[in-house]
């Protein structure tokens, strides 16, 4: 390889388009002209009536962009990782959480820790759910791997604490019985859709 | 009698100290307000009824900050430079009719601490001397970004000195007085005599080297901060860098009342509004124009700054007096 060669091997390079859009002026004539046609365009005038413009749209027009934000908060997307929710059945107010132990397995900074129990129906039963807030680094896997969407990340994003070890019991996190009307369907990931019943072939049965 | 005098010029004094310290504070609020909306913003909300005690906030918190002297400073000259800035603004405030007169509990009271007749002069050299304290504040600082804000500092007020100079020469040789209150009674036949309808051109200069000599946006070379930090305000904390810009704000204030005064009328009476509240409105007119062209213009840099100056103000200034000066000699 040359040293010419290796010098010309930025292939991207050849591709820039120039931002400038007229030619430089050369000569003095051409200095005034340019000089003249830019003075005489009023082009600090339009930047002026442009800043009045947005101005007046955002006083009398409601498009000011500021969030007030401890007295206004902007809406979080369903698939936003904040604090975690464990959401109960609509019908019967129990806990959805079936015990498996896959979030506390799946878990990467070990904060999960769960105790269960077989109850005397020979069913599993959640006796403590906790989660170490100061540990959790918000990847989401709990959520992903939970077969009944039982735990799922909850809209609550402002989690500042004093204490580094912040412990999430069971009550905190789990729908109250009467907040359960509040209990919105968790349409993040893992979730069944909106729209998924215009979405779902009739089985063969149906006919 | 001679007792009266004095008691009412210390009077003056106090108050014209008093009104535009304080209204130094409310235009730096003014502005952030301003700035804010137009950038779709709100600006300071929180502290008392829409923000407005932020003042009383920033001011605390300045005048109760560490003021801080660099190791290396030339520490007397570091020390008095904020202090020249925000004193000569004040004196220059010393000339200018501020209000027409007034009567008040039967004493009549004219609201200009000296009726100099040499009054516009005064002020542009007192102001003009305000600019040995960015100078000395930058060339003390033991800074290399203080030392090139100083340098522009020369650059930039040394210029525009002279096409202010230039620019208000021509409305002065139409009025034949260098007493600001003769330049506003030359004006007093109502809204067609404005200076502005006779020397539109004196008029845009004397604004563009107000902008100048207040280092308001498009031209503030001295601190602008995208280039050197803050220029000569980088070592500044605390009151000392407060008075620097009660000083700016001061001037700002000066300023906007000598264009109103020479070119916009001054205070005399607008068709139903009284002379009084039609200079403040013309000040607030102005003064909104200064922050209007904050939130659009770009800044300019040294060279081209040097160029409009040099190569395109000062020759228009020229050529205007000279223009003037032929038309008062042939034409009338």
């Amino acid at each position: 390889m040359k040293i010419e060669d290796l010098k010309n091997r930025n292939i991207g390079q050849q591709n820039y388009i120039t931002v400038q859009e007229d030619n430089y002026p050369k000569t003095n004539a051409e200095v005034f002209k340019q000089v003249v046609k830019r003075s005489l365009k009023g082009e600090l005038f339009t930047g002026l009536k442009i800043t009045f413009k947005i101005m007046k749209d955002a006083l009398f027009k409601g498009q000011m962009h500021t969030v007030q934000y401890p007295a206004e908060k902007l809406p979080i997307g369903p698939r936003y990782r904040a604090v975690h929710k464990l959401l109960a059945l609509l019908e019967s107010g129990e806990n959805r959480c079936i015990g498996c132990g896959l979030c506390e397995k799946i878990c990467i900074s070990n904060c999960i820790r769960m105790d269960t129990k077989i109850d005397e129906n020979s069913r599993k039963e959640v006796l403590e759910y906790t989660i170490n807030m100061g540990r959790c680094i918000f990847c989401g896997y709990c959520a992903e791997v939970c077969p009944e969407l039982a735990i799922v990340h909850g809209s609550e994003y402002e989690n500042a604490s004093e204490q580094r070890a912040q412990f999430g019991l069971k009550e905190d996190f789990l729908t109250p019985l009467d907040k359960l009307h509040l209990q919105k369907e968790y349409e993040g990931f893992g979730s069944v859709s909106s729209d998924a019943d215009e979405k779902i072939k009739k089985t063969p049965l149906q006919y | 009698m001679q007792t009266s005098i004095i008691i009412e010029t210390v009077i003056k004094a106090i108050v014209i100290l008093a009104v535009f310290s304080a209204l130094a504070g409310f235009t730096t609020y003014i502005e952030r307000k301003v700035l804010a909306f137009m950038q779709r913003r709100l600006g300071p909300m929180n502290v008392g009824p829409y923000g407005l005690l932020q003042i009383v906030a920033d001011g605390i918190k300045l005048f109760t900050k560490e003021d801080f002297i660099p190791q290396y400073a030339i520490r007397p000259v570091f020390m008095i430079a904020p202090i020249i800035t925000a004193s000569t603004a004040f004196i220059a405030m010393s000339a200018v009719p501020f209000l027409p007169e007034f009567e008040l509990f039967g004493y009549t009271v004219r609201p200009i601490l000296s009726d100099i007749n040499v009054g516009i002069l005064f002020v542009l050299g007192v102001a003009s001397v305000g600019l040995y304290g960015p100078l000395l504040g930058g060339m003390s600082s033991a800074n290399k970004w203080s030392l090139l804000g100083g340098a522009r500092t020369a650059i930039q007020l040394l210029s525009y000195e002279v096409v202010s100079g230039l620019s208000l020469l021509a409305p002065l040789m139409l009025v034949g007085s260098l007493s600001l209150i003769d330049i506003n009674n030359y004006q007093n036949a109502g809204f067609t005599s404005w200076l502005v309808w006779s020397q539109p051109l004196a008029f845009i200069l004397f604004v563009i080297s107000g902008f100048a000599e207040t280092n308001r946006t498009p031209f503030d070379l001295l601190e602008h901060e995208a280039e050197i930090v803050a220029g000569y305000a980088t070592e500044y904390s605390g009151l000392r860098w407060g008075m620097f810009f009660i000083g700016e704000y001061a001037n700002l204030f000066t300023v906007c009342f000598l264009i109103s005064l020479v070119f916009l009328g001054g205070f005399n009476d607008l068709w139903f509004i009284p002379g009084g509240l039609a200079i403040i409105l013309k000040v607030m007119t102005l003064i909104f124009f200064f922050l209007w062209t904050r939130a659009s213009w770009p800044h300019i840099r040294p060279d081209q700054l040097m160029w409009l100056c040099w190569k395109i103000l000062m020759p228009l200034a020229v050529i205007n007096v000279v223009i003037t000066g032929f038309v008062m000699m042939f034409l009338e």
